[in-house]
């Protein structure tokens, strides 16, 4: 069945198409076959056998890609029972992969996709170190189906949350980080005796700290979340020590650091309509996302309310009107996402040869006006039906015909 | 946007969470703008002022704004507008309007003029940030029943939060006690202007409400605290709280009718649920969930009084005859659902199908971000009613977070439209409200600029704020 599906060749025509990688295309063809993109351009022939979606008038864009989610890990926020994303028991958690905990019945999947957001990081939370994120497409019957990078990065917490975790002072967190990281390294350094127990008893279980050297190695991102100016630059010290691949999350006072992250070329998961001071960020604004993205930053954004991870589109939309470009935005929920979780070679913009996740817009994906029309992922088309769809549908008439 | 502030409060006191109780209040002092005296004199039990608002109207040259394009609320959206503000009223309105000679005048070109926003369901001051311990204030969780709190006893008016949402462009607000309880206590209907107390904020002339909650929240707080534990436990204490009520209300009026002997003792809890069963304090009831919003007609029904407004209301298109029938309105976000079970049911097409029901409904923030923008959660239910084939004309949506939230406080003879006469309570946006990219550039409450973005002479600070948040330029 899936086989038959990926088979299908489909050409979406006559559309304005952004591939995000480069200009806007008017007119333009995008065609899919076997679930990947084949060609992209205002000259590209649709073959006879093609599904055809006209997308005259309307806009193409990659599939929108949310920065930090909890999709498939959560199901009701306040029923613990379906909540997967927080490991109990363990402040360093970091071989906590939350890959299992996924679940692709989740009704949130759905409502999410059917707004054009594709694609999206399932983070785990809580603790010092929360353990590995993945990244995952809103579609498939299994986790395997759905996964795209698993893990995407290993997720710590250096806020003012994190620090609980680490006997309640920021000192105590960052030093806690520094001697696990080089407990580490210790521990890769001599196996044998760690085994025979021939070593100092280390700060982390080894499943724990062999989760780690991924990230001591800058093979994995390591994606910390810290709000506060002078965490950002904990966090920006802890990276030129270790040698870390450091993905800011929150972020929310990094508009002040925002010279030193593009030097240091580490990029931020931000969300753009966080504004509320707390005692982690008095300095929080809206301009965030505008002043990291001008002083050359690489920015992406998140939705962090997993339920409405659609609304992805409404922070781009207030990124822009808060002063990033549109261009700047759109890369943001793609291309900058994909490049920042290391799928960019599959994912993030209308290429050949990239994963066809597409999305097919009646106008600008950002402004509430816009309806998604179609909907593509791995190139398959999406039905435009949710469980909320379906409580629409029974309640157009009340009482409604059961 | 802000779930897991959402769900910390859920889970931990706020709104999407608790409650407290009602009191009574003599009648609200005169009022400099408001002359309209909507709480009933003589149904009190006491014969003196209690806690009277302070507000006094800022003195302020006339404003005219002209060539703009002005969303009246009230039926009209006229292009190349004109609308002139005079001692806090709105003396005129239309295509052409004079100025005199002492006016402000604006420059509308290319922006749109609607009437200033008001949430009818708001926790700033109450539940105020930086969010610490020391100022949440919102719930007083330790009964189920509380009446006699009111939450402008709880309001700081150096909440941070307050000058963010004047600059989304906030001109009222209902500031609530919280869910926790099955009766909360009195909302506080404010004037979002800077002030140093809430008596300054106090919306001269306007009623009280009474929080009131369902459902899951009251549960959870008090299920392991002596009840209620269940939903039918939640419906005997709010009987029971009412049955008290209505004996105290008899003799109370039978004393304020004869004055024979002593006055009876005053409980400050049944003085306010007195008032609701007077009809001068209206209920305002957090309840997600349709077929609990069926049971509190009914307990309505049993006391005699008309729930005026229930908040959150997830299920409200499940039962929207049943609510126009009732004439109680509906208050609703855009989009939550899910952070609990009986907000499971949350679709977007919510107020659309109210307001094809001919419920009158507003769309509330319940969330200190969310009240930035309410334009904008208005547009959202707007357009979701549009391609769902439930069309909501622009003059509609715009009432959702003006007329009707201005209705749904016993308020809409003074404010939510740009009508001659009602208060200048008047935003001034850089584009279509509806659309994304639309910001509030001027903000007047009651004549007086609150808020203007292009000057940080008019960019209000809170005491708070000094010396420790951004520089000025940036929109905090």
């Amino acid at each position: 069945m899936i086989a038959l599906l990926l088979a299908q060749t489909i050409a979406i025509t006559g559309g304005t198409v952004y591939p995000v990688s480069g200009p806007k295309l008017g007119n333009a063809t995008v065609l899919i076959r076997d679930g990947k993109i084949v060609a992209v351009g205002a000259g590209v022939a649709a073959p006879s056998d093609a599904r055809r979606i006209d997308a005259q008038g309307k806009w193409v864009t990659p599939g929108l890609i949310d920065g930090a989610s909890q999709l498939g890990l959560v199901e009701i926020g306040a029923v613990a029972g379906t909540r997967e994303g927080t490991l109990r028991g363990d402040t360093i958690a970091a071989a906590f992969n939350v890959a299992e905990g996924i679940n692709p019945a989740s009704v949130l999947i759905p409502v999410t996709r059917i707004e054009g957001i594709t694609t999206a990081l399932a983070a785990p939370s809580g603790n010092l170190v929360s353990g590995q994120a993945v990244l995952i497409d809103l579609a498939g019957g299994t986790i395997e189906q759905m996964l795209v990078k698993s893990p995407a990065g290993i997720v710590a917490d250096l806020s003012e949350t994190g620090k609980a975790e680490a006997g309640g002072s920021r000192a105590g967190a960052a030093d806690r980080l520094r001697r696990v990281f080089r407990d580490a390294l210790q521990y890769e350094r001599r196996r044998p005796d760690f085994s025979r127990a021939q070593m100092q008893s280390l700060s982390a279980s080894a499943a724990n700290l062999e989760a780690l050297l991924p990230v001591l190695h800058g093979q994995e991102p390591f994606i910390a979340y810290a709000n506060r100016r002078s965490d950002i630059e904990t966090a920006l010290r802890l990276a030129r020590e270790f040698k870390l691949r450091l993905v800011l999350a929150g972020a929310q006072e990094a508009w002040q650091v925002a010279g030193a992250l593009a030097r240091a070329g580490v990029p931020a998961l931000v969300e753009p309509l966080d504004n509320i001071p707390s005692y982690d960020a008095l300095g929080v604004r809206y301009e965030n996302a505008a002043l990291l993205a001008k002083a050359g930053v690489k920015v992406a954004l998140m939705e962090t309310d997993t339920h409405n991870s659609r609304n992805l589109r409404q922070q781009a939309g207030n990124a822009v009107s808060y002063g990033m470009s549109w261009e700047q935005a759109l890369r943001a929920v793609t291309l900058s996402a994909a490049e920042i979780f290391g799928v960019a070679d599959r994912y993030g913009s209308l290429e050949p040869g990239k994963v066809a996740n597409v999305v097919v817009w009646s106008g600008d994906p950002f402004e509430f006006t816009t309806a998604v029309e179609h909907v593509l992922i791995r190139g398959e088309e999406i039905p435009l039906k949710s469980r909320q769809t379906e409580l629409l549908e029974r309640y157009r008439k009340v009482p409604p015909a059961y | 946007m802000r779930q897991p502030l959402l769900l910390l409060l859920a889970v931990t006191y706020g709104c999407a969470t608790g409650a407290a109780r009602p009191a009574r209040q003599a009648g609200p002092g005169p009022s400099p703008t408001a002359p309209a005296q909507q709480a009933t004199g003589d149904s009190t039990s006491v014969d003196r002022q209690q806690y009277p608002s302070t507000y006094q109207r800022h003195r302020n040259a006339p404003v005219l704004i002209r060539n703009a394009t002005v969303m009246t609320a009230a039926g009209q959206e006229i292009s190349n507008g004109s609308i002139l503000l005079r001692d806090g009223r709105i003396a005129a309105v239309g295509a052409k309007v004079d100025a005199p000679a002492d006016a402000v005048v604006v420059d509308g070109t290319g922006k749109y003029v609607t009437p200033g926003l008001i949430d009818e369901h708001s926790h700033l001051g109450v539940y105020a940030a930086p969010g610490t311990e020391a100022e949440s204030d919102g719930n007083e969780a330790t009964n189920p029943v509380t009446a006699e709190v009111w939450a402008e006893h709880s309001f700081w008016p150096q909440d941070p939060q307050i000058p963010l949402a004047i600059a989304g462009g906030i001109t009222t607000i209902q500031a609530l006690p919280g869910s926790a309880n099955l009766i909360g206590g009195r909302s506080a209907i404010l004037k979002l202007v800077p002030a140093r107390t809430v008596q300054e904020m106090k919306f001269p002339g306007a009623r009280y409400g009474l929080k009131m909650a369902c459902g899951e929240n009251p549960k959870r707080v008090y299920g392991q605290k002596g009840g209620p534990s269940t939903r039918m436990g939640s419906m005997a204490g709010y009987r029971g709280a009412f049955i008290q009520a209505e004996g105290y209300r008899r003799k109370w009026d039978k004393w304020n009718h004869d004055h024979q002997g002593d006055p009876p003792d005053r409980n400050l809890k049944l003085e306010t649920l007195a008032e609701v069963l007077r009809g001068d304090i209206y209920v305002q009831n957090h309840c997600y969930r349709a077929d609990e919003m069926a049971q509190m007609l009914d307990l309505g029904r049993e006391f005699g009084f008309t729930i005026r407004s229930f908040h959150h209301a997830v299920e409200a298109y499940k039962i929207r005859d049943l609510l126009a029938a009732a004439g109680t309105g509906a208050a609703v976000w855009a989009d939550w659902w899910g952070f609990k079970e009986e907000a499971m049911d949350g679709i977007k097409e919510n107020a659309a199908l109210l307001q094809q029901a001919g419920v009158r409904l507003n769309i509330h923030s319940d969330s200190p971000s969310g009240i930035q923008r309410l334009n904008q959660e208005a547009a959202k239910a707007m357009y979701a009613g549009s391609r769902a084939g439930v069309p909501v004309t622009r003059d509609q949506a715009l009432r959702w977070v003006t007329a009707n939230p201005a209705w749904a406080l016993g308020l809409d003879s003074l404010i939510g439209t740009l009508e001659p006469g009602k208060m200048a309570d008047v935003v001034v946006w850089s584009g279509d409200p509806f659309s994304v990219y639309a910001k509030a550039v001027q903000v007047y409450n009651d004549g007086w600029l609150v808020y203007d973005r292009g000057d940080p002479a008019h960019q209000p600070r809170t005491d708070f704020e000094l010396g420790q948040v951004p520089p000025p330029g940036s929109d905090r």
